[in-house]
């Protein structure tokens, strides 16, 4: 399978700040990449090269097989762009906005209009059409400024943290837009804060701290890396907990805890574990309403690669706080 | 949720028509004339954006009103003591004032975009990094002659005539459109270095009001000081009231209207290269 995007080794500097210092990220035709990292990791400025918005001082990158410098203008022909904040004309109406994209891309007056209006109707946005973008709400406006970047039919789309600052329900619908489009064959690199977010929605996770990429695999393949799974086990009667305690710990050669009432919970290593599990509790003849293989949380992850946590480390945010502001400037 | 429930059908219509018709790595060619269609699209977004925004209509249709009354009304009577023949005096003053101080909009309007990032979607875009710089400034044109015709009828219908001909006043409004459009580039230029839209007006104004204000706009040279008539004197904008207003109302033009367009030659001589370079610095 070819990559619909690839990038080698970009390093971008700031003045002193290093704000990527040599990153490789690839998707192939089709997938979803979820650049995952915290504030000021470099995830923005390795989207601003993808999308030909800024130049690498070193490396290269290539959209469908196009070089992001000497090919510009052919890249912006297949690419759509999300910014992290979104980009739309606050003046113009929602049906305005997308017209202007159109029409930008070359479409006649009549596509334009008809590409505006699907796209709005997907977008659930047909009631807010001709109301000026300034009085919609946060979710609108993101889906608003989905809508202009698919105005194109890109074959690539960059989501620059898609869902910042939106509520969990309006954080849901723009998922389920971002799984509709990669349903479509979109290739899309998505950045994210949100280590959910990535699990929920990238085929293949790169893990970007300090501008370099310090982890890549699918979800399962980082949570692997990490281990850490643990088998939990919730029989229908308490009365049972005693003998599944007991299967539980002849089945891992460990004595399970009980994380909450009525729950056993045990870490495993063998894969063979949930079945030996389940064959002995149907010897027993033990009913279960619930049994689980779980897998550790991304933000373990993270805290396995990075030996810290992406949320807890302020002096850490700090200092990207000004580099954000360069990025920025730039 | 609708939204999702659209996709299955957005995938069928690819299954029934062109497959993969829809995702394409393939760019098409670009068609020609582009620059032209884009600058247009981009000025058409300007304009909708007057018609939208109440503080750009109320600049371009009641601001000159509100100064065609104060001067008028107000001082009129004390300057001259006739209303009626200051009117003549400052229509065609207000209508260069008008236009001077439009044409510091576009540094602050190209600040806001690419504050706000709708630069970065341009950018992203399969157009020419000088269309929305184009639009900008076709988008203007379109704001100073909406004022011009505002300022015009209402001069008219408060005792203002033409005392030359239709060609002179319209060669007058030409006149000051180029001299705006010329000193509209030192808009763009400071707009590109502050970092907020709001840093513009201000540096706008403290370039606008000694401009126009210290100039023979408002009243008969003659009667200031000595220092303030010698800077009125090197004014570039006194020279241009007195071309407009003398192809308005008659008096001597063909110095004026010569030293207007050197003038507007000069400032885009050397604000243009620094705006375009600063342009493309920032977008």
């Amino acid at each position: 399978m070819t990559n619909a995007f690839e990038a080698v080794g970009l390093v971008k500097r700031f003045g002193e700040t290093t704000a990527l210092a040599g990153v490789d990220l690839a998707a192939p035709e089709g997938t979803v990449l979820g650049v995952l990292g915290p504030n000021g990791a470099g995830k923005t400025t390795a989207v601003r090269i993808l999308a030909t918005l800024l130049r690498a001082d070193a490396g290269r990158a290539t959209v469908g097989g196009l070089d992001v410098v000497r090919d510009a203008a052919k890249v912006r022909r297949i690419i759509g762009l999300t910014g992290q904040y979104a980009s739309v004309d606050e003046d113009l109406t929602g049906m305005q906005n997308l017209l202007l994209i159109g029409r930008l891309l070359d479409l006649s007056r009549r596509e334009a209009r008809a590409t505006a209006a699907r796209l709005l109707d997907r977008f659930d946005l047909t009631d807010a059409a001709d109301r000026p973008a300034k009085t919609y709400s946060g979710g609108m406006r993101r889906r608003l400024d989905l809508a202009a970047s698919l105005v194109g039919h890109p074959a690539v789309i960059y989501l620059d943290e898609p869902t910042t600052g939106l509520d969990p329900a309006k954080r849901e619908d723009v998922w389920n837009l971002v799984r509709g489009l990669a349903s479509d064959g979109v290739t899309i690199l998505l950045t994210t804060q949100y280590l959910e977010e990535a699990d929920a929605l990238a085929d293949e996770i790169s893990v970007i701290d300090h501008g370099r990429v310090i982890a890549h695999g699918t979800p399962a393949q980082l949570k692997h890396r990490v281990g850490g799974r643990t088998l939990e086990v919730r029989p229908s009667e308490q009365a049972d907990l005693p003998v599944v305690s007991q299967i539980l710990t002849d089945v891992t050669g460990r004595a399970p805890e009980s994380p909450s009432r009525g729950v056993l919970s045990v870490p495993v290593d063998s894969d063979l574990a949930m079945t030996a599990t389940v064959r002995r509790l149907d010897d027993a003849d033990i009913a279960v309403t619930e049994l689980a293989l779980r897998l550790p949380s991304l933000d373990e992850v993270f805290f396995a690669l990075t030996g810290r946590h992406t949320d807890t480390d302020h002096a850490t945010l700090d200092s990207h706080a000004t580099l954000d502001s360069k990025e920025d400037a730039a | 949720m609708t939204a999702v429930d659209s996709f299955p059908a957005a995938r069928a219509e690819d299954a029934a028509g062109q497959p993969s018709a829809r995702i394409n790595l393939q760019p098409q060619a670009a068609r020609p004339f582009a620059l032209v269609r884009h600058s247009l699209a981009l000025a058409w977004r300007s304009i909708v954006k007057i018609r939208r925004t109440p503080e750009q209509l109320m600049d371009v249709t009641l601001q000159p009103i509100i100064f065609v009354v104060l001067f008028v009304y107000l001082f009129g009577g004390a300057i001259t003591g006739s209303q009626h023949e200051y009117l003549q005096f400052v229509l065609p003053s207000i209508l260069v004032q008008t236009v001077l101080f439009s044409s510091m909009a576009i540094g602050m309007n190209l600040n806001t975009d690419i504050k706000r990032g709708v630069f970065d979607r341009f950018r992203s875009l399969p157009i020419a990094r000088s269309a929305p710089l184009i639009g900008a400034v076709l988008g203007d044109i379109v704001r100073f002659l909406v004022s011009i015709v505002v300022l015009m009828a209402f001069g008219y219908a408060i005792g203002f005539r033409v005392q030359t001909n239709a060609l002179q006043a319209l060669a007058a409004c030409a006149l000051a459109l180029v001299f705006a459009m010329c000193l509209s580039w030192v808009s763009v230029l400071i707009g590109m270095m502050v970092r907020e839209p709001g840093s513009v007006q201000g540096f706008g104004f403290l370039v606008m009001f000694p401009l126009t204000f210290g100039s023979s706009m408002f009243v008969p040279v003659d009667t200031l000081p000595g220092w303030l008539q010698a800077w009125v004197t090197v004014n570039p904008v006194t020279h241009l009231v007195d071309a407009v207003r003398g192809l308005m109302v008659g008096g001597p033009v063909a110095t004026p209207v010569l030293q207007s367009l050197m003038w507007s030659a000069l400032l885009v001589a050397v604000f243009a290269p620094l705006a375009v370079r600063a342009y493309r610095r920032r977008t």
